[in-house]
């Protein structure tokens, strides 16, 4: 049986051509691997290959420019948005996108995050949000939840000591030169689908000069949470949403 | 009815046994190998249930690495 349907004609799923066959360095289960085979399934459905620019930052993906075949630039930690500027401008006609965790974006990149939304830069930002610093060991980040556990917040995170859980897409929504701000989640093949759809608007957005898209994705870290990837994803679900509710901020 | 097949191949050598896969698939196809390893050390996954798969691809969608390929057939 099997033998015969393993046909090109019956192919209904496959690794993204744009990814390579170099093995990715993320931990078992991360979502980190989804969100990079969805950003090379709507580069090469949107046949953007030969026009895109991704900025690459600093955390557990900055060796993404190793795993997908496009052009890329490194940034120094939290400035992807601000090289992102500078590739934008002087290729106004490539779309330019930053890929970035939460330590990156919402931690030593806030300024320059929202500075470049506020000039309404035509660029898209990917941003992964999964509440601590995985790449350095599972330290407080400014999105980890309230009482949540982390290497530098043993006993919990308090607010009387270390602040809320910083939501910096919706920050981001309420400037007129972001127009998408968005937020979802790769935990199930639905979430999945719906998450690539909003990747492929923000692309088109980057394309069309309307200003800047901001992708948030929920994301796990079995490793810094210290759990199983599918129990990371139950406590995804059951922890992280109520802060981070999925759906639309802004989309214009 | 006629029943629709599927089938999933997988890249033995990138899978890193994350049971994603495992958990979210409908029909219970597959499973990690208990006591094989890949060339890394990983239980990777493999199909258990060949006959219960409809190809619907979940498995796919959910895999953080790309390892595995999914078909599917009528009748």
């Amino acid at each position: 049986m099997s033998t015969s349907i393993i046909d090109p004609k019956n192919l209904v799923y496959a690794k993204p051509v744009l990814m390579n066959e170099t093995q990715m360095h993320y931990c078992p289960g991360c979502s980190h691997g989804v969100v990079h085979k969805l950003v090379a399934e709507v580069i090469d459905e949107m046949g953007l290959k030969e026009i895109t620019i991704g900025i690459a930052p600093v955390g557990c993906a900055v060796f993404a420019y190793d795993y997908l075949d496009i052009d890329w630039q490194e940034a120094a930690h939290g400035r992807a948005p601000a090289l992102a500027t500078a590739v934008k401008r002087l290729n106004p006609d490539k779309m330019v996108f930053t890929y970035q965790g939460d330590g990156d974006l919402a931690a030593i990149g806030t300024a320059e995050t929202i500075h470049a939304a506020n000039r309404g830069e035509n660029i898209a930002i990917i941003f992964i949000n999964n509440g601590i610093y995985g790449m350095t060991g599972g330290q407080m980040a400014p999105t980890t939840l309230m009482n949540m556990k982390t290497s530098t917040t043993p006993n919990g995170r308090d607010t009387h000591e270390n602040g809320y859980p910083l939501k910096i897409t919706d920050l981001l929504a309420q400037l007129p030169g972001v127009c998408l701000a968005t937020r979802h989640s790769v935990h199930t093949a639905g979430a999945v689908k719906k998450a690539k759809r909003m990747i492929a608007k923000a692309f088109q957005n980057s394309l069309d000069g309307k200003g800047t898209s901001i992708v948030e994705i929920v994301s796990t870290c079995s490793a810094g949470w210290k759990m199983s990837p599918a129990g990371a994803n139950d406590w995804m679900v059951e922890n992280m949403f109520p802060v981070y509710p999925m759906g639309d901020i802004k989309n214009i | 009815m006629a029943k629709v097949k599927g089938t999933v191949v997988v890249d033995v050598e990138r899978c890193k046994g994350c049971d994603l896969c495992v958990v979210s698939c409908p029909c219970d196809v597959l499973e990690l190998q208990a006591r094989e390893v890949n060339e890394k050390g990983y239980h990777y996954v493999f199909m258990k249930n060949e006959d219960a798969c409809i190809g619907c691809a979940n498995c796919g969608y959910v895999c953080p690495d790309g390892c595995l390929t999914v078909y599917r057939q009528k009748g």
